[in-house]
């Protein structure tokens, strides 16, 4: 089951830029939510703050409180804790090369000490099961490489690996903008699927997908929040006059 | 620097298309209401040659408005825009339909003696016509306070028309051998009432356009 | 027909008549340029053949001679036996052999565990910070310093100290030398792994050593083997370091503290000195460490590539 993520004054910097400007929301439980804006909004850097992946670039820092659930995820426990509750799926797809399909799916476990031969055949039938991909590659599993299979498929392939950790926060950044409309189609289809058991935070720069697949969408310009709403409402009639110019594409 | 060029002058096109097709209902509406004072059928021709052009540009419109919905992938005020645009091109050609109607009558009304009777339809009509004016005004101009004042002019309509109502049936009652004219003229009132009601769609439909707020089916039941 | 296409796009009702040749529609001055572009791409391909040739020759060339000098007196003897007393015939080198393979095992044992870890430390940890940029440059200084001089210090260091001369303190020297190639490659293969997987890794929450373990160093692992190898080959042919350290031993030893035989030292004994019986030893033996490395970089390669699955890079 997914957990709810509230955001309370949060800032951060790249080295002097500081590329977040006090932003606060709540991301509500095992819904989609997505976030528009135009590029370096601050968007991909706000995400990377929620699962503390911000912190892997040594001049990078945030200030403020994200908690998920009833933890303070940077004063109550380790990145490593929160990243195995939160599962990132990254613009590109990423496999791991040397490693087959299988070990792909299970390696959030394996990495992290798992042995058990069945469980672990278990958490990567279930996990390519939920990633739709699981009839396409079961007979492969183990002698293809992970970076042998088509792009729509590896992404599939890396939420499958995220969803194997059994994680309550799931972090797409931009999962579909180096996909085909087939794969990007299958992809959302997927997050549909997904929302009830986890919680989805989807960043895209396609606002035709933000609008098909989030209950919610906030919209970040220059660092800031703009405006966070139900995804009808941002689309239909937005409060913000600079909202309205992004999605009617008058941003001149 | 502009963006989005061309969805803007299709836009701007699907504005003027709207307003040509807003002259051309008003016009049907003014030669209706003339053939009615001068009892002159000739006009009355003229009303129904010229409805096949107000649905030809009705359909123009809406398939425009079907191509920018699917083209353009419209949002928000833009969305609004041309939902609204699609309903007042409905409304628009029933004010078509309307006048029609009342031509319709007129030429019934030419079998029979022109007598005088208690019901000023003249007025009527050019206070519906003025709501219509009023609505595409504010439609004109964006402008959905104008587009509000349409919304309470509706009331002195359909007072009017009730009076007339009223007035006809006593008329009926006391000199039975003038029931075709006076049910012509009730007609004739009742569809310059629905005027009055297409002119207050189109000042609801502007105000969602401008105000994103449905106001849709506020008013009291008449 | 010197019809010129480009001011006269639209041929006329004759040349629409004619069979459209290619020709038809160039000038004589495309063709000449055409030509010559034609005579320069096969020129420089030659070159590019020629130098390979000229590279691989010097290789093909000494292999053979090797064979041819020192073939004959490969035979069982040579590699069971240690060597014959002087003036006497036979005998073999069995324990160079056997001497070399030790040393060079002590010397890997140690050299590239370290210089893994520099180049991992360089790579994933070190980033900008000074500490690195010191680790480099003594890694580029070593790298140059002269074979003879390593061996020195290594004699300072251990030899002198212990009092004696071993096998350990040539294993030190030749470890030495191992270090600064195997540190450099380590480093420029880690950064060939794409951040994207490093990411995705961090990101399922797996710790950042294991991270550096089981997808850095796994990923890079073919090349990072590639510069072990390199290293490995460099100093199994080492003979200077191996002067005042392990400095030779005429008996069979497999005591780590005591001096030991190695290939190489024997060949420059056996060559420098005055008796044909150890010259033609020290041929035979040349080739047979040359064979060794060869072999040794093979098996290496094959043994890397075997865990390589379908599609993998």
């Amino acid at each position: 089951m997914g957990v709810g993520i509230d955001v309370e004054h949060l800032n951060a910097w790249y080295g002097s830029t500081h590329t977040l400007q006090d932003i606060n929301l709540n991301i509500p439980a095992n819904h989609a939510t997505a976030l528009i804006g135009p590029s370096g909004c601050g968007k991909s850097t706000f995400v990377r703050c929620l699962n503390r992946m911000h912190e892997t670039n040594p001049i990078a820092r945030a200030t403020g409180v994200v908690k998920m659930g009833e933890v303070d995820i940077y004063m109550d426990a380790s990145p490593v804790e929160i990243r195995r509750r939160v599962g990132m799926v990254f613009q590109r797809p990423n496999p791991f090369p040397t490693m087959s399909i299988y070990d792909n799916v299970a390696s959030g476990l394996k990495l992290n000490g798992f042995r058990n031969k069945a469980i672990l055949d278990e958490t990567v039938e279930r996990s390519l099961k939920a990633a739709a991909l699981w009839e396409e590659v079961k007979d492969d599993l183990k002698k293809k490489s992970g970076a042998s299979l088509s792009g729509g498929q590896q992404q599939r392939m890396c939420i499958a690996r995220a969803l194997a950790v059994d994680p309550e926060v799931l972090l797409m950044d931009e999962p579909a903008s180096a996909l085909d409309p087939v794969s990007t189609s299958k992809i959302e289809d997927l997050i549909f699927q997904l929302k009830s058991q986890y919680t989805i935070v989807i960043v895209t720069h396609n606002m035709q997908q933000a609008a098909r697949v989030a209950e919610n969408t906030g919209f970040f310009l220059n660092g800031k929040m703009v405006e966070f709403s139900s995804t009808d409402m941002i689309f239909t009639n937005p409060k913000d006059k600079r909202t309205e110019d992004y999605i009617t594409g008058r941003f001149g | 620097m502009a963006t989005r060029i061309k969805f803007q002058l299709n836009l701007d096109e699907l504005k003027e298309r709207l307003l040509m097709m807003a002259g051309m209902a008003e016009q049907a509406i003014q030669r209706s209401i003339e053939a009615y004072r001068t009892r002159d059928l000739s006009i009355c021709e003229l009303v129904f040659r010229s409805e096949p052009a107000i649905n030809r540009l009705e359909r123009e419109i809406d398939q425009l408005a079907l191509d920018l919905l699917a083209m353009e992938q419209p949002m928000a005020i833009d969305l609004r825009f041309i939902l609204s645009v699609i309903r007042i091109n409905a409304d628009l050609e029933r004010v078509g339909d309307q006048a029609v109607n009342i031509a319709v009558r007129v030429r019934e009304m030419g079998a029979f003696a022109n007598i005088d009777l208690p019901v000023d339809i003249p007025r009527l009509a050019s206070l519906s016509s003025a709501m219509v004016r009023k609505a595409l005004q504010g439609f004109i101009e964006a402008n959905a306070e104008l587009a509000q004042s349409v919304l309470a002019m509706d009331d002195q309509v359909d007072e009017m028309n009730d009076a007339a109502f009223t007035a006809l049936s006593s008329l009926i009652r006391e000199k039975p051998e003038l029931t075709p004219q006076c049910l012509n003229a009730l007609i004739i009132a009742r569809n310059l009432e629905r005027v009055g009601d297409h002119a207050t769609n189109i000042a609801e439909d502007v105000i969602f356009w401008v105000r994103g707020a449905d106001v849709r089916h506020k008013s009291s039941v008449a | 027909m010197s019809v010129n296409p480009i001011q006269n796009p639209i041929p006329s009702a004759e040349d629409q008549g004619q069979l459209r040749t290619p020709m038809n529609f160039q000038t004589r001055r495309m063709r000449a340029n055409s030509m010559r572009r034609y005579v320069v791409n096969n020129l420089v391909t030659g070159l590019a053949m020629l130098s390979t040739v000229l590279v691989v020759a010097p290789l093909v060339a000494i292999l053979v001679y090797l064979i041819y000098k020192g073939a004959s007196s490969l035979n069982l003897a040579f590699f069971t036996q240690i060597p014959a007393p002087v003036g006497e015939v036979g005998g073999g080198m069995a324990n160079s052999i056997v001497g070399s393979a030790i040393v060079l095992a002590l010397a890997s044992s140690m050299g590239i565990p370290v210089g893994i870890a520099a180049g991992v430390y360089l790579a994933e940890y070190g980033r900008g910070k000074a500490l690195a940029m010191a680790i480099r440059f003594t890694a580029d200084v070593l790298n140059g310093i002269p074979s003879i001089v390593m061996g020195i210090a290594a004699y300072s260091l251990i030899v002198m100290r212990q009092m004696h001369f071993s096998a350990f303190s040539g294993g030190v020297a030749l470890a030495i030398m191992m270090v600064p190639t195997i540190t450099r490659t380590t480093e420029e293969m880690l950064a060939t792994v794409p951040h994207s997987i490093r990411e995705a890794a961090l990101g399922l929450g797996v710790p950042k050593w294991r991270t550096v373990i089981s997808v850095s160093l796994r990923t890079a692992s073919p090349g990072i083997i590639t510069g072990c190898m390199l290293a490995f080959a460099r100093v199994a042919g080492e003979t200077a370091p191996l002067l005042f350290t392990a400095f030779g031993n005429q008996f069979w030893s497999f005591k780590l503290n005591e001096p030991i035989a190695a290939l190489p030292l024997q060949i420059y004994v056996y060559a420098i000195s005055p008796y044909d019986e150890w010259h033609r030893l020290a041929w035979a033996g040349a080739l047979v460490l040359i064979v060794m490395i060869m072999v040794s970089v093979t098996l290496v390669r094959i043994y890397a590539g075997r865990g390589v699955l379908k599609g993998a890079s």
